[in-house]
């Protein structure tokens, strides 16, 4: 589904956060990218997204070469980037009325997307209600808690039905309990939708908790993907669960012995 | 979050106007401040008449004004926002030139322009000019990164981002700058009729009247004016409290 194939990215004259950088991310699967902050994830997220070019290397998509965002990719980000003049609905409703806006040319929605006023208003109605906020339709953003926001940003993504979802620390502006809430949401709709899927976090749990697979990435300049294999994730809601415990203190671990301090 | 004006609290506002002013006009007690009784029933006799006449062509030149700052500020205060490197370049001298009360060049415009109508409404339109570009230039570069990158990930490119972000992000903002500004514009227009022209109520009130010590008419043309004001102010404001619902709510 991903390939990430001899990556190179720096911001301008600075040093370069990859170097040869290459990983795979098969269909289906949910992915975590945890690093200290400043490592390098968001830029990671940006390359995949296709809202960052990368300066060597490339990014293949489904075997296509990301020069751009692409439409069937979902990103969901820390800010929930919610329009605060449009009430709930409008907002889920934005991304169909971009579509509508350019018609299927490929470039800003898919070629194969039809566009089907009854279905799509459907869609809309179903995510929000999948993802507990119907009631709050026609509130503004300002009016909702940030759970709630975070909400109706994925439910705007999903009414797009993606084939991948990127999501950049989604959960890491929210109170502990609601957060564990929407790790449990997402973990849910990945075991029913099997979306591919890719979170970052600097959150240890949550990355134990989303990720059946793990990259670490590390504070200097990345080559060699450091990636774990989680079978915990999804499997419990028990955080006290001494197999989660074991798993978790073994990624800190290694944040810690790649270089870096993890709080 | 602002508040709402009501319907009440309007209400409320216009009888208090008026008792202030019957109570003034009671304690001067001299032709130069003739009672409300005598004035409003003078201005809705001549409304039709002459006086309209006035009204009409001073309304006019606002909203000939209005509309030409409107059209020429919007368009660069968004490209101005969204080009921050052209902004570093121009923005010093919008800087300068924003808080330079804009009437001193109205010798200047009457000499480069003429004593038309079109400079009049050029000089009310620079004036607008400068208060819409400014907000417009800072709504639009306010607009935070992830908002505009999550947008773009729906698949907005650059004509969607504008019909959906930059467009509805601004209009409240260019309302808010009219709205408070058209004041102003009403100020400068005042003066600037009353020189050569015959219509306009700035004309009406010094010329026709003042300097002839009509001072009943005179206060026609002042409550035309002054309505001018409060009409602008309050249709821009109901047309605000419809685009901009986000912001009124509780
Ligand atoms: N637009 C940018 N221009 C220059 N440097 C940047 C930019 N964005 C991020 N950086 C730098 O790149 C590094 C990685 O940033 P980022 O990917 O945001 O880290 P993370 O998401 O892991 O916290 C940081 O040192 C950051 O300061
Ligand atoms: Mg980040």
């Amino acid at each position: 589904m991903i390939e990430v194939q001899t990556l190179r990215f720096g911001y301008g004259a600075g040093a370069p956060l990859f170097l040869d950088f290459s990983f795979t991310v098969k269909k289906g699967e949910a992915w975590t990218v945890i690093g200290p902050s400043g490592c390098g994830k968001t830029t990671l997220l940006y390359l995949i997204a296709g809202l960052n070019k990368p300066t060597g290397g490339k990014v293949l998509i489904n075997g296509e070469q990301i020069t751009r965002a692409r439409p069937a990719t979902g990103l969901v980000l820390q800010d929930h980037g919610l329009l605060p003049w449009a009430t709930i609905l409008e907002n889920t409703r934005l991304g169909l009325k971009v579509r509508k806006f350019y018609g299927p040319d490929g470039k800003h929605s898919p070629v194969d997307v039809k566009i089907d006023p009854e279905k799509d208003e459907a869609r809309i109605y179903y995510w929000l209600n999948w993802l507990g906020i119907e009631q709050l339709k026609d509130m503004y953003p300002t009016q909702l808690s940030r759970g709630q926001r975070q909400r109706a940003a994925i439910a705007r993504t999903l009414v797009l039905d993606p084939d991948l979802l990127l999501m950049d620390e989604p959960f890491s502006a929210l109170d502990a309990p609601i957060r564990e809430e929407l790790q449990k949401v997402m973990n849910s709709f990945h075991q029913e939708s099997g979306l591919t899927s890719l979170t970052v976090t600097h959150d240890i749990e949550e990355a134990v908790v989303l990720g059946e697979k793990i990259l670490v990435l590390s504070n200097s300049c990345n080559r060699e993907p450091k990636v774990i294999e989680n079978h915990i994730s999804g499997k419990t809601n028990n955080r006290t669960d001494p197999e989660f415990i074991k798993q978790c203190l073994e990624l800190r671990d290694l944040l810690a012995i790649r270089g870096n301090s993890v709080s | 979050m602002k508040k709402k004006a009501t319907f009440l609290s309007s209400c409320t506002g216009i009888i208090m106007f008026f008792s202030l002013w019957q109570l003034a006009a009671l304690c001067v007690n001299r032709p130069i401040l003739p009672s409300p009784f005598v004035v409003v029933p003078l201005f809705l006799q001549n409304i039709t008449g002459e006086l309209g006449l006035h009204f009409l062509a001073s309304s006019g030149r606002v909203l000939a004004a209005v509309i030409l700052a409107t059209l020429f500020a919007a368009p660069l205060g968004l490209a101005l926002g969204q080009m921050p490197r052209l902004d570093r370049v121009i923005g010093p001298l919008i800087a300068i030139i924003y808080p330079i009360p804009k009437i001193i060049f109205l010798p200047v415009i009457y000499v480069l322009l003429g004593i038309s109508d079109f400079s009049k409404i050029t000089l009310i339109a620079i004036i607008i000019f400068f208060q819409i570009l400014v907000v417009v230039r800072d709504e639009a570069s306010g607009l935070k990164k992830e908002l505009i990158l999550s947008v773009k990930s729906l698949g907005a490119g650059r004509r969607a981002l504008f019909r959906y972000v930059y467009l509805p992000a601004s209009l409240p903002a260019v309302l808010t700058a009219l709205r408070v500004s058209v004041g102003t514009a009403v100020a400068v227009l005042f003066i600037a009729e009353q020189s050569l022209t015959n219509y306009g109520l700035g004309y009406y009130i010094v010329i026709e009247t003042y300097q002839v010590l009509l001072y009943p008419e005179m206060y026609t043309g002042i409550m035309g004016m002054g309505l001018l004001g409060v009409l602008l102010y309050f249709a821009i404001y109901s047309i605000e409290l419809k685009i901009s619902k986000h912001m009124f709510v509780e």
